[in-house]
């Protein structure tokens, strides 16, 4: 430090005015001086930011859409409006049933086809209003009239007169109004759906279905800052990009899933490691998803402020049906038997994911457990055998597509190794963006085996069968991406849809799943685990059916509102 | 003086045209949908792909999209990001957190930077000079994100010292990352600074003003010192006008809402506007800076005139 104050002294040497520049450096000097001062004096006084009392933080990645339950189609967003907003239904993951814990008193049908929400009377919306049957008719009508270009305007497609407001080639939408949907009383709402839809009451949990009061329509951009929900938390703040949002307790709200804090702050961030540390630090409570350099050790440092969970997230290894090198079954079943998946599960994942045995993971209601059977098993020399028998070209390597810079290399590359096992070659096609991936994914340009993944929106196993295989699903719109159209599996499809009863339905949707496994489309890879860690501040930490933390539930040091 | 800062400011409407044409066209030429990318691995309706591709003008030709986007600047508009937030709320919601970066950045850059070469020239070989170059060296050799953790967690977490990430408290929160960013540039100014000294203390002017019996310390500042600052004021003035331009690393690091993060995201997602305005905006900037270095040359060296 002696240098610093030898400057110091040259510098009080005096000079002419017209030498601003080094005038400049005198000051800045003191400046120096002060900085050190300032660093010195203030060390050890970093606390950490202060909560205000009986509120906690909680971590949120970046939402990339604005903050309407109709337009977030995407899980961090998805996470502001579960705590906004509280759904139709409700859902228990013990008996796997429907439950009436949410808005709606009942959803009942004859048919299957003609359904009446019954609402419960009383809620209000965070401005005061009511929620009325009409919040939701408006709403479900505004979400799917194409002009709005609401991400999840599909959801509302299998209403009678959904295909009136989609506009087509430039053209205006026919109606504003669905034809099958309607307000009878204030807390009654009719759907009529083009057909009979068995689950329909399990599809209702999604937030896509949540009410919007009447301020959303005077100004949708504001609102998707600061959503007015009918939810156990109210926004105080303004969403703002890289930074967050606070919500407060709503303390008129009318569910029994009252908050049990005073309020959250969703802190976003946009490194793991840096959430991370601040829990570690104490400067944040709740961390959902660990960075990958602390899977190892985060069980042992925070002990029993570790939760583990499944998660909804499938990942497979999807084949492209339209090149005829993988159109034989018995090359997708080789290179599926080919893969040792639970080596990949503990040399690359550390344990962090779950071997997967079916298409849907066990949470969902309908779940068949090993219904991909033998062919997600290991089976090296059968699976050599059955490329013999297949004629499957050795020569030219086989092509393994993913997007770059999501962690996809390391597990892709194994499973490269592993086809080189039984006498293939490999070549990774992974230097692609995201979106570049999901333009050629659409195209069909996939040469050979390619990354794909799903989450659920409601949870039951056709959410997973339908939009990823029904032949519906295949088109410019759809998640259909492996192309795979088989008349006999969108009829056990159709049987589940109309089936008399949810349980009768699983039955039916349980034989697709078997159609699918004998086809084998994509070779199911491993379903996903959630890990989340927090502080000594909190308490009563809990996942929702869907994965995310139940904030309302979260308790501040010990004590609930 | 004055024309010549007139004429150019006068150039830089030219640039700040041909810039966002060239950013607009490598926007427009990179691969893949953005529109598909929006909904990633959901489904999206074809109507609503549609009804987005028209809002956004994402279905006309390149000098279509181009010459709307122009006339939207003409009348102050800027363009809005597929949220529907206006470009210059991001702008303004994100300025000011890389602004103060980059004056704590500048600051710590400046003052370590050409504190350590004068003391290094002074001393040449002595044990400070050698201790500069080492440790400029590592500096140097260190990527950003291994110092911006390593900082983070020692200074932040073992320690305690600084926060660990956030904005929270204030400009207390710029230090620690305002000291990371600046590591790479402080390490040039003090090398910069030390051989221009050293070049200088060889100039006749200097034995001349030996020979006349000026005092050491005037030498050193007033000869030495003022004449070897042009090289490091255009280093610091191109410094400024690219940490403007945000720091996308040390932001993530440190968890900073700043523009550098909402230009890399920006990208990513392929959004037109966004990235126009925002790198357009960092050219003026670069470009003003590097005028005002080009202006206090005629400032450090009466020598230097301009008209």
């Amino acid at each position: 430090m002696a240098g610093d104050h030898e400057v110091a002294a040259i510098n009080s040497v005096q000079f002419p005015s017209r030498v601003r520049v080094i005038a400049c450096a005198r000051v800045g000097v003191i400046l120096l001086l002060g900085a050190l001062l300032a660093m010195t004096s203030l060390a050890g006084c970093a606390t950490p930011t202060p909560m205000p009392p009986g509120m906690f933080s909680t971590y949120l990645g970046e939402p990339q859409r604005p903050l309407v339950p109709g337009n977030t189609t995407e899980t961090e967003g998805g996470k502001v409006i579960e705590a906004l907003w509280t759904p139709l239904v409700t859902f228990d993951e013990r008996s796997r049933t429907v439950t009436y814990d949410g808005a709606a008193e009942s959803v009942t049908s004859t048919d299957n086809r003609r359904w009446t929400i019954k609402i419960k009377a009383g809620w209000t919306f965070h401005d005061g209003t009511p929620v009325t049957a009409e919040s939701y008719v408006r709403a479900w009508n505004y979400t799917a009239l194409s002009s709005n270009a609401q991400g999840a305007s599909y959801f509302f497609s299998g209403v009678q007169g959904y295909d009136a407001l989609q506009g087509s080639d430039g053209k205006e939408p026919a109606a504003t109004r669905m034809s099958g949907l309607r307000a009878a009383d204030p807390t009654t709402i009719e759907v009529t759906l083009s057909e009979a839809f068995a689950i329909f009451p399990i599809t209702l949990g999604y937030y896509g279905f949540d009410p919007l009061p009447e301020a959303f329509y005077a100004d949708p951009v504001a609102f998707g800052k600061k959503p007015i929900g009918n939810g156990p938390f109210k926004a105080d703040t303004e969403w703002v990009p890289g930074r967050g949002i606070s919500l407060s307790r709503y303390d008129n709200y009318a569910g029994k899933d009252k908050a049990k804090s005073r309020g959250v702050v969703m802190r976003v961030y946009t490194e793991l490691s840096t959430a991370y540390t601040d829990v570690l630090a104490g400067n944040l409570d709740i961390l959902h998803g660990l960075p990958p350099d602390a899977y190892g050790n985060a069980k042992d440092i925070f002990k029993d402020r570790y939760l583990e969970q499944p998660s909804s997230a499938v990942t497979s290894l999807a084949f492209p049906l339209y090149d005829e090198r993988y159109d034989d079954v018995r090359v997708r079943r080789a290179l599926s038997m080919a893969i040792d998946r639970k080596a990949i599960v503990n040399a690359i994942f550390l344990g962090t994911r779950v071997v997967a045995d079916s298409f849907a993971p066990p949470m969902v209601v309908g779940y068949n457990a090993g219904a991909c059977g033998r062919w997600c098993e290991y089976h090296p020399d059968e699976a050599k055998q059955l490329l013999t028998e297949a004629g499957f070209d050795t020569s030219a390597p086989v092509e393994l597509w993913f997007n770059a810079g999501s962690g996809h290399d390391s597990w892709m590359t194994a499973v490269g190794n592993m086809f080189r096992k039984i006498g293939l070659t490999y070549k990774l096609r992974g230097n692609l963006q995201f979106s570049e991936f999901l333009s050629k994914r659409g195209a069909k340009e996939m040469t050979g085996p390619f990354r794909s993944s799903w989450v659920m929106d409601y949870p039951s196993v056709e959410n997973y069968l339908a939009p990823q295989f029904a032949t519906a699903s295949i088109g410019p719109s759809g998640s259909n991406t492996v192309f795979y159209s088989n008349p006999v599996f969108d009829a056990a499809l159709a049987d589940g849809n109309r089936a008399p009863s949810i349980a009768a339905s699983s039955t039916a949707y349980g034989k697709a799943e078997h159609i699918l496994a004998e086809d084998l489309p994509n070779a199911p890879m491993f379903y996903g685990l959630d890990q989340t860690v927090w502080t000594q501040r909190v308490s009563g930490i809990r996942y929702s059916i869907i994965g995310d933390i139940v904030l309302q539930d979260v308790i501040v040091d010990g004590t609930a509102v | 003086m004055t024309r010549f800062i007139i004429r150019r400011l006068l150039l830089t409407i030219p640039v700040l045209i041909g810039a966002s044409l060239l950013i607009y066209a490598m926007v427009y030429a990179l691969p893949g949908d953005p529109v598909r990318a929006l909904a990633g691995d959901r489904p999206l309706s074809a109507s609503v792909q549609a009804q987005i591709r028209a809002d956004y003008n994402l279905d006309d030709s390149f000098p279509v999209q181009y010459g709307k986007y122009l006339w939207g600047l003409l009348h102050g508009d800027f363009g809005k990001d597929f949220s529907g937030r206006p470009v210059l709320e991001t702008i303004s919601q994100r300025l000011p957190v890389t602004v103060k970066l980059t004056i704590v950045a500048v600051v710590f850059e400046t003052l370590f930077g050409i504190t350590a070469g004068i003391l290094a020239s002074l001393r040449r070989n002595s044990f400070f000079d050698n201790l500069v170059l080492i440790s400029t060296t590592m500096l140097v050799s260190i990527p950003v994100f291994v110092l911006g953790f390593l900082a983070q967690f020692v200074f932040g977490f073992k320690l305690g010292w600084f926060p660990i990430a956030g904005i929270t408290d204030g400009w207390f929160s710029y230090l620690l990352p305002g000291l990371v960013l600046a590591s790479l540039s402080m390490a040039y100014v003090a090398r910069l600074t030390r051989s221009a000294m050293l070049d200088s203390f060889s100039a006749d002017y200097v034995r001349t003003a030996r020979a006349k019996g000026v005092g050491r310390t005037r030498i050193v500042l007033r000869h030495v010192f003022r004449n070897s600052l042009i090289p490091i004021v255009t280093f610091i003035g191109a410094d400024i006008g690219s940490l403007l331009g945000g720091a996308i690393v040390t932001e993530s690091v440190f968890n900073l809402p700043g523009l550098g993060r909402a230009i890399f995201d920006a990208v990513r997602s392929q959004q037109g506007p966004v990235v126009v305005g925002i790198v357009t905006m960092m050219v003026f900037f670069y470009i003003f800076f590097n005028l005002v270095a080009d202006v206090l040359y005629a400032v450090i060296d009466p020598r230097i005139r301009y008209g």
